[in-house]
């Protein structure tokens, strides 16, 4: 099979076990974001796809090979290290010739290739300047650069964009993407960014605690999460416990509720629904009955805050449907079944 | 942060005790020597003071050439082999777990406490014939007899290197903690093997450290003046010796002023063509 797999990939730090028995198959080709809040092992996982930490249990193949043992530098991989680790002894032009120096390449095509790659991200001309009088903008292109000369087999970002502004970063995300689909190479980036997964990933892996939740298409990941930890990690959601009777009839927040199904047998789970997904209509109805405690008006979006049974439940809406209600008004909180996710508790 | 210049005199205030520590401990003393060393002594022990060239004019032979030529060579070597022993032990210190570096600093701070003459007697003993390493090589069957390894070019070498070493490597240690150890990773994951990144990433990155490194031993080496003589032939005795030898034994201070202040010009001479070289480098 061409692409990575990981099967079985366990990382142990003594008794700490920082990548529980990952599972993952990433096609040629694909973007990848492994996205998880900090400590859920995205990072760990990242170093030993590069061979910089050894696996503790499984195995690694790249298109069909096993590299689980093959040392970092026989792996052919770029690598955009979070600190970006550009080499501060050189210019420019050598920093993204290195790869191709190490590798004994001839120095005329060495210098094609530097300017072919200024070019790619828009520094032409920069060669022979020192990497400190940089932007840190310039020096993300440049890593970024360096780590796409050999165009290597995989290539690989942690924390990619975590130095730049947010304005800064939002652009290079889109051309990151961009760039990634020109060229065609199979990418795994990490990230604590949810917005910035959203923006590049084909597939967004969320990892809590050393174990992959979830994998699956960011729009997938949105609408469909797996469970309360993922509903609640991407985007923001209002979670709401749900029953469900013998007869099948369900209560959320202790009020029935019409059309809702909780699945055979399932008693109890919890309800996922995105705060763009709520409607607000007047009380009564079978619509869930709540009352408007705070509402933030951003101008772009409204966000209004209801109250249900002592639970807080957010409705986003945009101007243009701006909800007719004022603070202390009760309100009725429609949930329409195929916005609600299931969860199971 | 820019400051402005200062205006009035006592702007000039914080410079005083420094200055005024340079000038009675290193000014007047390098000034004396430079007087003496064109007085003229008196047979019997003291000097008169006088403005002759005597002094410079008797140390312009082909003797004093050589052994100011060998001391030179001596001191390269000795800073050679310490910054090339040194900056790979050091880098692969700073790599090791923090109680194991620890362990380490305080083992080498505790041979800069020997004192040169400790130094050399233990190598002098250790180089020996009766109770030298040779005997253990002669135990392990690689040799068939036990010899002596000094007096010997390479017993001296071997003593300086060991007395420079701690130093070598507390001046490195900062600067290669400070080292990113992303950097030999990048490289790396860039194809360069562990060896070859250290090479071309470690080695060029630390390049300044390294020459102030090279300079600091050199001028360290070009001081010493008991080893050469516990461990060395006469033709392995540097300038410095020849110093002691005329100041304190043959009462000549005019002649080892001269000699001193002929040293410490070629050690500037060499120190500023070095720093010449590394800048010239860098604009490259």
């Amino acid at each position: 099979m061409s692409g990575l797999a990981l099967n079985n990939v366990t990382k142990e730090f003594g008794t700490f076990t920082a990548v529980n028995n990952v599972e993952l198959t990433v096609p040629h080709g694909t973007f990848v974001c492994m996205l998880g809040p900090s400590g859920c092992g995205k990072t760990t996982l990242l170093r030993m796809i590069a061979g910089l930490d050894l696996p503790t249990g499984g195995a690694i193949r790249l298109d069909g090979e096993d590299i689980t043992h093959v040392p970092t530098h026989k792996r052919n991989l770029g690598m955009v290290f979070q600190s970006l680790a550009l080499f501060p002894h050189l210019t420019v032009g050598e920093n993204i010739a290195y790869p191709l120096r190490i590798r004994g390449v001839p120095k005329e095509d060495q210098k094609k290739r530097v300017d072919e790659l200024l070019l790619m991200i828009h520094l032409s001309g920069y060669a022979d300047r020192p990497v400190a009088k940089l932007s840190g903008g310039q020096r993300q292109r440049v890593a970024i650069a360096r780590a796409l000369s050999i165009s290597p087999k995989l290539f690989l970002l942690d924390e990619p964009l975590s130095a730049l502004d947010a304005k800064l970063r939002e652009a290079m995300q889109v051309e990151l993407r961009q760039l990634q689909q020109k060229l065609g190479i199979t990418t795994i980036v990490v990230t604590h960014d949810q917005r910035e997964a959203m923006t590049m990933a084909d597939t967004v892996v969320v990892m809590k605690g050393g174990e992959i939740r979830q994998a699956a298409s960011p729009i997938e990941i949105y609408r469909r999460p797996a469970d309360t930890f993922v509903a609640d990690f991407i985007g923001s959601t209002n979670l709401l416990e749900a029953e469900a009777d013998s007869t099948g009839g369900v209560t959320v927040l202790g009020q029935p509720v019409s059309g809702v199904s909780l699945g055979g047998g399932v008693r109890k789970a919890t309800l996922s629904i995105r705060p763009e997904d709520v409607h607000l209509t007047a009380p009564g109805n079978g619509a869930l009955s709540g009352t408007v405690t705070f509402v933030r008006d951003l101008g772009g979006t409204i966000e209004t805050f209801v109250d249900i049974a002592g639970r807080q439940l957010v409705a986003v809406s945009t101007p243009r449907a701006r909800p007719d209600v004022t603070v202390g008004q009760p309100v009725g909180v429609v949930l329409l079944p195929d916005v609600c996710v299931v969860l199971a508790k | 942060m820019r400051r402005e210049a200062p205006q009035k005199l006592s702007d000039y205030g914080p410079l005083f005790f420094p200055a005024m520590m340079l000038i009675v401990f290193f000014v007047v003393p390098f000034a004396t020597m430079i007087a003496v060393s064109f007085f003229q002594r008196q047979q019997g022990g003291f000097y008169v003071p006088a403005f002759q060239f005597a002094n410079y004019e008797r140390f312009l032979s082909l003797f004093f050439a050589n052994v100011l030529g060998f001391s030179l060579m001596l001191a390269v070597t000795v800073a050679i082999c310490c910054v090339v022993l040194a900056v790979p032990f050091t880098y692969l210190l700073t790599r090791m777990k923090r109680k194991v570096q620890i362990a380490w600093l305080v083992a080498l701070l505790s041979v800069l406490s020997l004192s040169e003459v400790i130094i050399g007697f233990a190598w002098s003993t250790l180089f020996s014939r009766t109770a030298g390493i040779t005997n253990l090589l002669v135990m392990a069957g690689i040799m068939s007899e036990a010899k002596a390894l000094l007096p010997s070019f390479g017993a001296v070498l071997t003593g300086m290197v060991y007395q420079a070493f701690p130093y070598t490597v507390l001046v490195l240690y900062p600067a290669l903690v400070r080292l990113d150890p992303t950097l030999t990773e990048a490289a790396r994951t860039l194809g360069a093997s562990p060896i070859k990144a250290f090479f071309t990433v470690v080695v060029p990155a630390l390049r300044n450290t390294i020459t102030a490194t090279l300079i600091m031993v050199f001028i360290f080496a070009l001081g010493s003046y008991l080893l050469p003589q516990l461990l060395g032939r006469p033709q392995h005795w540097t300038l410095s010796v020849l110093i002691t030898d005329q100041a304190i034994y043959q009462s000549n201070m005019p002649f080892a002023a001269a000699m001193a202040v002929f040293l410490v010009l070629v050690t500037l001479g060499l120190v500023a063509l070095t720093v010449l070289a590394g800048r010239k480098g860098e604009t490259a």
